[in-house]
């Protein structure tokens, strides 16, 4: 704000008559600043001689050597393997990977509810538009903790005892000890399925490539997308087939109390992924509608007026305008859930709160280093985010200007 | 020009074919309000109208429905022998041979000049791109600005940004041309180079509305003046008539409220 | 009568068309029901089924928390039977613990007056045309919170000493919120002068400590005060539990603050600042007298939302061991003389519906002080 040059901060601002020094605005600021960073510096030089009297009187080691001691806990749920003997540091990767998973399932869930009710709440029809209010007042009004809650109660009451559990096809199990599934197991000639998944997807981006040139050359269209999705879903078919299908799944099978193999996800994920993405869908959803509303009726009308169908103006002159407007409070939640994640603390849910600044801290005590490294790597998902942002503003920005 | 006939007596082919833009006893009402009340009126080909009339006369949403933005719902319209109903088919044919331009120039902000001039050739007419930007190009020259071509509206003044909405409209080669005033955001000194390329779109004969209050262009190139108020049409005349002798008393107030 | 002319050349209206009222299908309860539920296929489809979907959800709510419900009963074997709804008694066993935690069932006046008194000072404060807005922020902001301290702690004037400690349940979750944007109002508007501050040091300083609380979860700031805070505090000078998750809640809404406190310093206009400067005001009255009162009357919206969002994070302080409304009601759960199937349906529903009361309540307050500051004055 250039209009405050020259006025700088001043307690002493208004006494009149004094010597001109202490009235030039330069050295009122560079004085107030100095005053200012001596006070941080005393407070942080209080903190840290504190810290290490109470580290020294309470016995607690310093130092971050204990991310290679081993953890003697377990851990329900991980990504990455994780033996009794894994070390601390182990379990801080672990937490991460937990971390990054619920959010990217959750982002994703997320996205498509709140997207849905974004667009249902501006349908013509009055039913489906109350339904999309109803579900935004009542997903943002009530704590993202106590729908998590909620949530997992509602999955372990509801949900049937392994011996009883919802399958489907067989394969698929649902009771209270979580969600089995069939996991991939590749035999001989998968690599060419892997090979081929790429190569669809190579080819689907060559077609696109070819329609717009196609486009710009004759005027004639092509269906990209579906072509597209035959591809990808097309190519890798047909080549299990040529190999005679070396996919196979292990199956869960029910034993005793259990199921034995498969894949398991476990309640507390469903439960806290479930209660995020549909607490974070109400909030995507007013910034979907705010978004397609910014976009003024004129433009729709002049769209029209010149012959394009609805479904193109939506494509090409609705959707582009309205994303300008949408992305950026769309990237802040997607933040907001990732932060939420470390609600998961409160149904056991192991990501890196609960693991690594709850169980690491209450067995290690070091405090200062858990819970600085535990900041860490949420302000590290912070500021990766928002230099994305700036850096999707600053390209909008040139758009406009 | 036709002579004048009941409305019921016109046999409809005849009336379809031989008229550009025809409306026969259209009512509309939004909600309560009755906003058009038996609407009759027929332009031939490449005759050039002017309407005018205090706000909220109908004016705007008359030739709103002449492209269906506006749907009427009583008494028929055809447009160049197409009439509009609820049948999308027949509303793109009617959409594609007619331009409309408008008030608040509706440009689309995240596309360039050029872009906004190619968007409906080549996704509508399915016109390849080199020809589509040949097409804009020609019509940009012809609103005078073609070197802006590659900026975006909001880089444009409201002037520049009205003709290059001329220019959108005319790359999808109309037949006829709707303005819905087309001047009356601008500042004063811009009005008269949008006036000036409408003149020129006159001259080479479209068929042309326009819902305007400048009356000097009225009178400048409109074969008839149209007075609307109360959504029914009061008066009409070609325009040294219309300006020089006023018949309804309603027309005769008008015209000495906005000429002073 | 109508002119059946048509308009060619030259035509005069002799007489006007008379108003006629719209077709039948176009007005009254079943064009609006045309257009809105039924205008096609596939609208019809969507129409009867959100109407089955809204009928079954509304009547299963009503079915549980009415017509199946428990009303009557001394413990769990009121509500055990087979086909039990929600089960009432239970809240109403617990209903002091819900709303006091522990705070001794003699003392309760204390926290009942600190809510009236809350009451009492907010609800002017919320109406526009209530008079001495500005003494009644400075008794709500600044002697509120000593007075409701004294009262509910007391070891004063002869009131018996009540800690913290035993403090829960509803008075928990509204200490917390109400401290919450209390103490981050002030600091909130300091950081945002520091953010938009012409002084590096100042700026950079703000900058950092807007962002550090804003990109890390509550969860973390709440650990951080429990476990790290008491390091870098010498000894003996201990805080209690709820003092700690204060101070954090504190500094973590201090920070959204301060965001939408700058959102409105940037939105008075630069002739504002000219005019305060022309007049030969200094930095900081130019800013207390007229700078912050424009600005902090346009974000009350942004106030409100954030005092929303702090309101839903009180729950968090349960984690570290602090029982709010939700931590005394799972406490509640754990008594086995209540223990039922239909238990903590009935406790969430409970809580439900007091956290929608509020947030909803709150957000339909801040949608119209919005909507009165849009029509106030458009710039």
């Amino acid at each position: 704000m250039s209009v405050q040059e020259g006025i700088s901060p001043s307690p002493s601002t208004g006494d009149s008559g004094r010597v001109s020094l202490v009235n030039n605005p330069r050295v009122r600021g560079f004085i107030f600043q100095l005053i200012t960073a001596i006070i941080i510096a005393v407070v942080l030089y209080i903190f840290v001689t504190n810290a290490q009297t109470n580290l020294r009187s309470q016995g607690i080691a310093t130092g971050f050597g204990f991310l290679d001691q081993p953890a003697s806990f377990d851990v329900n749920q991980s990504l990455i393997e994780f033996t009794q003997n894994a070390t601390y540091g182990r379990v801080l990767l672990v937490g991460i990977l937990n971390t990054l998973l619920v959010a990217a399932v959750g982002i994703i869930l997320a996205t498509i509810i709140g997207f849905m009710v974004g667009i249902a709440r501006l349908s013509p029809n009055w039913m489906v538009r109350t339904l999309g209010t109803i579900y935004v007042e009542v997903t943002r009004n009530l704590p993202p903790l106590f729908q998590i809650f909620f949530w997992y109660v509602v999955l372990i009451k509801f949900s049937p005892s392994p011996r009883d559990s919802f399958s489907l096809f067989n394969a698929f199990f649902y009771s209270n000890r979580g969600l089995y599934m069939p996991s991939v197991v590749l035999g001989n000639g998968a690599i060419f399925i892997e090979l081929s998944i790429v190569i669809a997807v190579v080819l689907a981006l060559v077609v696109r490539y070819w329609a717009r040139k196609r486009q710009e050359q004759t005027g004639e269209q092509f269906p990209v997308l579906w072509t597209a999705i035959g591809l990808i879903i097309g190519l890798p078919l047909i080549v299990s087939a040529i190999f005679g299908f070396p996919i196979t799944f292990d199956v869960p099978e029910l034993g005793g109390f259990n199921f034995r193999g498969g894949t398991r996800v476990i309640p507390e994920f469903v439960a806290l992924t479930w209660a995020l993405s549909i607490y974070t869908a109400g909030f995507i959803a007013e910034i979907v509608r705010a978004g397609i509303m910014a976009v003024s009726h004129g433009q729709t009308e002049a769209a029209g007026s010149l012959g394009l169908r609805p479904g193109p103006t939506l494509r090409l002159v609705v959707i582009p305008q309205a994303m300008r407007v949408i992305i950026p409070p769309l990237t802040s939640q997607y933040l907001n859930l990732t932060k939420n994640s470390s609600l998961a603390v409160a149904v056991g849910y192991p990501e890196i709160t609960a693991i690594f600044a709850g169980t690491t801290l209450n067995q290690t005590g070091q405090a200062i280093e858990v819970i600085a490294i535990t900041m860490c790597v949420y302000l590290t998902i912070s500021i990766v985010t928002s230099i994305f942002m700036n850096w999707y503003n600053r390209r909008v920005a040139l758009v406009e200007r | 020009m036709s002579v004048t006939q009941t409305a019921a007596a016109v046999p409809q082919s005849q009336a379809s074919t031989r008229h550009a833009i025809e409306l026969i006893d259209v009512n509309k009402w939004y909600g309560e309000f009755h906003v058009l009340k038996d609407i009759n009126l027929q332009v031939s080909r490449g005759e050039r109208i002017v309407i005018c009339g205090p706000s909220g006369s109908g004016k705007s949403t008359m030739i709103r429905c002449i492209n269906r933005l506006e749907e009427h719902q009583k008494g028929r319209i055809f447009v160049d022998g197409t009439e509009l109903t609820n049948d999308l088919k027949k509303i793109d044919e009617v959409r594609r041979e007619v331009g409309m331009v408008f008030q608040h120039f509706n440009l689309f902000p995240h596309l360039t000049i050029l872009e906004n001039c190619t968007l409906a050739p080549i996704w509508v007419r399915k016109m390849p791109k080199k020809e589509a930007e040949e097409v804009a190009m020609h019509f940009l020259a012809k609103v005078k600005i073609p070197e802006q071509a590659k900026k975006y509206p909001g880089q444009l003044s409201g002037g520049q940004q009205q003709r290059v909405a001329i220019a959108r409209a005319l790359c999808m080669r109309p037949k006829i041309m709707l303005f819905d005033e087309p001047t009356s955001a601008l500042d004063p000194e811009m009005v008269k180079e949008v006036l000036d390329t409408m003149v020129s779109l006159a001259e080479e004969g479209m068929t042309m509305l326009c819902v305007t209050h400048e009356m000097g262009f009225a009178r400048q190139v409109a074969d008839r003046v149209i007075f609307m108020d109360y959504g029914q049409i009061i008066e009409s005349n070609e325009p040294n008539e219309f300006f020089a002798n006023p018949q309804h008393e309603r027309t005769k107030k008008f015209l000495a409220d906005i000429l002073h | 009568m109508i002119d059946t002319a048509i308009p060619n050349q030259v035509f005069v209206r002799s007489q006007l068309v008379e108003t006629l009222p719209a077709p039948k299908s176009e007005v009254g309860p079943l064009a609006w029901a045309r257009a809105n539920l039924f205008s096609g296929p596939i609208n019809s489809l969507l129409t009867i089924i959100g109407f089955g979907l809204l009928a079954y959800i509304l009547f299963a709510l009503l079915d549980f928390l009415v017509l199946r419900a428990v009303w009557t009963g001394e413990n769990r074997e009121a509500c055990l039977g087979p086909e039990v709804g929600a089960c009432w008694p239970f809240i109403k066993a617990k209903f002091g613990q819900l709303v006091y935690g522990f705070y001794p069932v003699d003392e309760r006046w204390r926290p009942n007056l600190v809510f009236l008194l809350g009451a009492i000072l907010i609800v002017p404060l919320m109406v526009r045309t209530a008079p001495f807005k500005l003494a009644n922020a400075v008794l709500f902001f600044v002697v509120y919170p000593v007075v409701a301290f004294f009262l509910l702690q007391g070891d004063v004037l002869g009131l018996p000493l009540v800690s913290t400690r035993i403090w829960g349940g509803i008075l928990v979750t509204l200490v917390v919120a109400v401290v919450g944007i209390v103490a981050s109002l002030p600091l909130g508007i300091v950081l945002a002068l520091g953010r938009r501050s012409q002084l590096p040091i100042i700026r950079f300083a703000s900058i950092a400590f807007i962002e550090f609380w804003r990109g890390v979860p509550l969860i973390t700031v709440l650990f951080f005060a429990t476990y790290m805070l008491p390091l870098f505090l010498p000894r003996g000078l201990e805080f209690n539990g709820l003092l700690r998750a204060l101070v954090g809640v504190s500094l973590f809404a201090a920070a959204y603050m301060a965001e939408v406190v700058r959102g409105g310093l940037q939105a008075i206009p630069r002739g504002q600042y000219e005019g305060a400067m022309a007049v030969g005001l200094g930095y900081w009255r130019m800013m207390f007298l007229i700078i912050l009162p424009q600005a902090l009357k346009l974000v009350i919206p942004g106030i409100v939302n954030t005092f929303i969002g702090l309101f839903k994070d009180t729950t968090l302080v349960l984690i570290v061991s602090i029982l709010d409304l939700l931590g005394q009601l799972r406490a509640a759960f754990a008594d086995p003389n209540w223990a039922t199937p239909v238990t903590e349906f009935t406790g969430y529903a409970f809580a439900g519906f007091f956290y929608f009361f509020f947030c909803y309540g709150m957000s339909r307050y801040s949608r119209y002080v919005e909507r009165r500051l849009n029509t106030g004055h458009k710039r």
